[in-house]
C-alpha cells in the first residue's frame, strides 16, 4: 500500500533511466545518507567491494588480489603526499588508483589464459607479492622502523577534514561518484562486454568484443575502485595502516560482501558491505546490553564466540534463503512489497 | 533491507545514550579479545583488571567513593575493529572514556592521533609504539613500565651475563625470528644498534601472522647456526616455535622470549619442548601475593569473577591484568588528590598518570611485593621503569632466575627521543616544555 509506484509516470528517457526509478526509494535513500553519518568503514568497503564486483560480478574475473590493490592505493596515496610537495589531496587519491591499476594490469595478464579457480590462485599471488614488497622495501613506508605509514592530514583547498562528519561527507562524497561512474560504466557498452566475456569468452570474441582489451579494462577499472578504497580506508579511517593489515581475510572479507551482496549488482556490493561490516559491531553493541537485561551472567568469553556463531549462521541462513544475495532478496521483497498488504 | 539497516543503526545510536546514565562512576573501556588465535592473552589479562577492578569496588566501593565501571567491546586483535571499539566507547561514562588499554600494538598505533585529538590517555602497558616514551611529543600515550626497545638491551645484557662479560659477545651469532607485524618489527633498529656496539651478528628472520608453521625458519636458524635465538611471538607462533626448535634439535635454553612469549599458554601447549625456555617478564606468575588473595577473597568467594577456569589465577597473563588494574587505579588516585574525588576527565586523568609514581612501600600496601617493579612517570619520560625478570620454563611452571635487570638506558633513551624527533618533523608537532608543566 505505502509501497505503490501509482502515479509516478516515467515522461523521458532520463527518467525512465534514472537509478533510483521509485520516488519511495529515493526518499529513503536521502534518508539513509542523513542517518547513516559515522558509517565511514561501510562506505569504504562498500568500494572496495563495488570494485571487486565490477571485475567478479560483471566481468567473471575471480580474484583474490582485492586487499593488495587496496594496500597499493594506501601506500602509493601516502607517498604521493610524503614526496611530492604540495600535491592536492584529491589528485594523489587518483595517482594513487592509478597505481592500484597498473598493478592490477600486471596481475591481470593471466586471465587472458586461465580462468576460474586458477585465476584466483593466480591473483593470490598479487596478494602475497604486494605485501612482501612493502614489508621488504623501506622506502615505501619512509623507513618507519615497525612499517606502519600514518596517514597525512587531509586538506582541501585550505579546509582540513579532520571532525567526523567532515570525513563522512568527503568519502560519501567520493563514493557517490565512483558508484554513479560504475552504475553507468555497467549499463553501457564496456559493461555490456564484460558480461559478454563473463558469460562466454568464446562467443563474445565471435561477435567482435576484444578479449584482451575487454579483460585488462575491468582489472583496471577494478583495481582503480579498490586502490581509491583503500587510500580513503588508510586516511580517513585508520589514520595507520602497516601492509600486514592488507592480508588475505581482508581480500576474502570483501569476496564475501560481493558473495552475500549479490555477485553483479552495484546495490548488492553495498548491501554485501553493510551485512559484514554492521553485523558484527551490531551484534556486539546489543550482547551487552542484553546480558544485562536478562540478567545472565555467561562466562566472559562465550558472548563474543556467541557473536561469531550468530554471524557465521545468519550468512548460511542469507545464502540458502537466497543464493543470489541480498540484492536479488531486495528485489524480491520490493515485489511483494508492491502488492502488501492487499495481494490480488 | 534499508529499514532493517535503519533500525540497525537507531539501535546502535540507542546503545550509546542508554550508558550515560549514573553519575559517580568513573567509565574505564575493557577493549580486548576473547576470541580468535589470541585469546589466551587478551581473556587472561582483561580477566586479571576487571577481578582487580571489581575486588576495588567491593572492598572499598570503588576509589576515593567513585565506583569503577568498565564496558567489554571485542577487538578481535584488529586493527579496523579496535578503532570501531574505541569510537563507540569513547564517549560513554559520565565523563567519558578516562583512560584506554588498547592491548594491540597495531591497534595502539591507530590511536595515537585519535587519543591526542579526544584528550583521552592511552596506555600501552609493555607493547605499542616504543618512541612514545617521549612524553614531550607523545603527551597522551603511555608505553608504561618498559617498552620494548629497554626488554630488548636488557634481553642482549642478560645474554652477556650468560656468556659472561659484555665484551665476550663479539663475534656471537643472535638469530631475531619475530612475529611479521608492527609489534614484531619495534625491536629491530635497537637490535641492529646494539650488534653495531658489541660487535654480535644479528639475523632478523620473518614469520607471518599467525605462526602456524615455521618449518622453514627454523631450517634456516639450524643452518645460521646462532649461538642464541631470540622469540619475539605472539598467540600460536610461540608453541609452534618451540615445537619447531625441538625438531631441528636447537636448545630451548638459548631461546629468550620477550613478555609476550613467556606465558604459560605459550609453553603448555608446546609440552617437553619447552621445557628450559627462557623469557622476559615486567611481571611474575604465582597466587600467593596478597593482592591475589584478595581478589579471591572479594570476587571468586562470593561466586563472581572473571575466570572459568580458576587455575589460570595467578598465571603470568592473569597477573599481568592485576599489574594493569595497579597502574589504572593508582594513577585515578594520584588524579583524585589534585582534582577531589569525583569522576574524572580524560585530561585530568592524563596528569594522575604523568605524575604516577609506585614506590616499593606503596607496592606493599597493595600487596605486590616483587610482583611487579616500582615505577615513577614523569613528563618527559612516559615509561617510568624498564627492569625486567628472566623466568625459566622448568615444565611445570615460570620459575623466576635473576632479580631485575636494568635496560641500557642511555642507548634505548638517545635513540627513544631520535625517533620521536623525526615523528613530531614529519607531523609537524612542537615537542613540549617539560620545564613548564605543573
Amino acid at each position: 500500500m505505502l509501497y505503490r509506484e501509482a502515479g509516478q509516470f516515467k515522461a523521458s528517457y532520463a527518467e525512465d533511466q534514472q537509478i533510483f526509478p521509485i520516488r519511495q526509494d529515493r526518499i529513503a535513500v536521502a534518508i539513509l545518507l542523513v542517518v547513516a553519518f559515522l558509517v565511514v568503514p561501510l562506505l569504504i568497503f562498500a568500494l572496495a567491494t563495488l570494485g571487486l564486483n565490477l571485475l567478479t560480478g560483471y566481468a567473471g574475473q575471480l580474484s583474490l588480489g582485492t586487499a593488495a590493490f587496496m594496500a597499493v592505493g594506501a601506500f602509493a596515496a601516502y607517498n604521493f603526499m610524503l614526496r611530492v610537495p604540495g600535491i592536492p589531496l584529491l589528485v594523489a587519491f587518483v595517482l594513487a588508483g592509478v597505481c592500484a591499476a597498473l598493478v592490477g594490469i600486471v596481475f591481470g595478464l593471466p586471465s587472458l589464459r586461465i580462468k576460474g579457480f586458477y585465476l584466483a590462485v593466480a591473483t593470490l599471488a598479487a596478494q602475497f607479492f604486494v605485501v612482501w614488497a612493502l614489508t621488504k622495501f623501506g622506502w615505501f613506508s619512509n623507513h618507519s622502523t615497525s612499517g606502519v605509514i600514518n596517514a597525512q592530514k587531509m586538506t582541501i583547498l585550505g579546509y582540513s577534514f579532520d571532525s567526523p562528519v567532515a570525513k563522512y561527507m568527503l568519502v560519501l562524497s567520493i563514493v557517490a561518484l565512483l558508484a554513479l561512474a560504475a552504475k553507468n560504466m555497467t549499463r553501457s557498452s564496456i559493461g555490456r562486454a564484460w558480461m559478454a566475456v563473463r558469460d562466454m569468452d568464446v562467443a563474445a570474441e565471435v561477435i567482435g568484443i576484444r578479449i584482451l582489451y575487454t579483460k585488462l579494462l575491468a582489472f583496471a577499472i577494478s583495481s582503480f575502485y579498490c586502490g581509491i578504497a583503500g587510500a580513503l580506508y588508510a586516511f580517513a579511517y585508520l589514520g595507520t595502516v602497516e601492509p600486514e593489515g592488507f592480508n588475505l581475510d581482508l581480500s576474502f572479507r570483501v569476496l564475501f560482501m560481493v558473495i552475500i551482496g549479490g555477485a553483479g549488482s552495484i546495490l548488492g556490493s553495498f548491501l554485501g558491505a553493510a551485512f559484514i561490516v554492521l553485523l558484527p559491531i551490531f551484534l556486539n553493541t546489543i550482547a551487552h546490553p542484553l546480558e544485562l537485561t536478562l540478567g545472565l551472567t555467561l562466562p566472559p568469553g562465550l558472548m563474543s564466540n556467541l557473536e561469531l556463531i550468530v554471524f557465521g549462521s545468519l550468512i548460511i541462513f542469507f545464502l540458502i534463503v537466497e543464493p543470489h544475495g541480498l540484492a536479488r532478496m531486495w528485489q524480491i521483497a520490493k515485489e511483494k512489497l508492491r502488492l502488501w498488504p492487499f495481494p490480488h | 533491507m534499508k529499514a532493517v539497516k535503519a533500525a540497525l543503526l537507531g539501535l546502535a545510536l540507542a546503545g550509546i545514550a542508554t550508558a550515560a546514565s549514573a553519575q559517580n562512576e568513573q567509565f574505564i573501556p575493557m577493549n580486548g579479545y576473547w576470541v580468535g588465535p589470541y585469546a589466551p592473552g587478551g581473556s587472561g589479562i582483561f580477566g586479571g583488571f576487571i577481578d582487580y577492578i571489581n575486588m576495588l569496588n567491593a572492598r572499598d566501593g570503588g576509589v576515593g567513593g567513585v565506583k569503577l565501571t568498565y564496558e567489554k567491546c571485542e577487538t578481535e586483535y584488529n586493527n579496523a575493529r579496535g578503532v570501531e571499539c574505541y569510537e563507540r566507547e569513547k564517549k560513554k561514562g559520565p565523563t567519558g572514556a578516562t583512560v584506554i588499554h588498547p592491548l594491540s600494538t597495531g591497534i595502539t598505533y591507530s590511536l595515537i592521533d585519535k587519543v591526542a585529538a579526544d584528550k583521552i590517555p592511552m596506555i600501552s602497558l609493555g607493547y605499542g609504539r616504543t618512541d612514545a616514551s617521549d612524553g614531550r611529543v607523545f603527551p597522551y600515550v603511555f608505553p608504561l613500565i618498559t617498552n620494548y626497545w629497554s626488554q630488548n638491551t636488557a634481553k642482549i645484557k642478560f645474554i652477556g651475563m650468560k656468556e659472561g662479560g659484555m665484551d665476550k659477545l663479539k663475534g656471537k651469532k643472535i638469530v631475531n625470528i619475530y612475529h611479521d607485524s608492527a609489534y614484531g618489527k619495534e625491536t629491530i633498529p635497537i637490535l641492529d644498534a646494539q650488534a653495531k656496539k658489541y660487535g654480535f651478528e644479528v639475523t632478523h628472520i620473518p614469520v607471518a601472522h599467525p605462526g602456524n608453521e615455521q618449518g622453514a625458519q627454523w631450517l634456516q636458524i639450524r643452518q645460521i647456526k646462532p649461538d642464541w635465538v631470540i622469540l619475539r611471538g605472539w598467540g600460536v607462533m610461540n608453541p609452534v616455535a618451540l615445537k619447531s626448535a625441538a625438531k631441528v634439535g636447537f636448545p630451548r635454553d638459548h631461546i629468550i622470549g620477550v613478555w609476550w612469549s613467556g606465558a604459560e599458554e605459550d609453553t603448555i601447549p608446546a609440552g617437553d619442548a619447552a621445557k628450559g625456555y627462557i623469557a622476559a617478564g615486567f611481571n611474575v606468575a604465582g597466587a600467593n601475593f596478597p593482592v591475589i588473595q584478595e581478589i579471591k577473597k572479594y570476587v571468586y568467594a562470593k561466586g563472581k569473577g572473571e575466570m572459568e577456569d580458576q587455575t589460570r589465577i595467578g598465571s603470568i597473563y592473569y597477573n599481568r591484568g592485576v599489574v594493569h588494574g595497579i597502574v589504572t587505579v593508582e594513577a585515578i588516585r594520584k588524579a583524585q588528590e589534585k582534582y577531589g574525588k569525583k569522576p574524572l576527565t580524560g585530561e585530568q586523568m592524563r596528569w594522575g598518570i604523568e605524575n604516577l609514581q609506585i614506590s616499593e612501600a606503596r607496592l606493599k600496601e597493595l600487596g605486590a611485593t616483587g610482583f611487579m617493579q616500582a615505577i615513577k612517570v614523569t613528563c618527559a619520560d612516559h615509561e617510568g621503569g624498564g627492569a625486567v625478570k628472566f623466568q625459566q620454563w622448568d615444565g611445570k611452571q615460570w620459575k623466576v632466575i635473576t632479580d631485575w635487570i636494568q635496560p641500557d638506558r642511555e642507548l634505548v633513551r638517545s635513540m627513544v627521543e631520535q625517533s620521536a624527533a623525526a615523528y613530531a618533523k614529519e607531523k609537524g608537532i612542537t615537542p613540549r616544555d617539560c620545564g613548564k608543566e605543573a
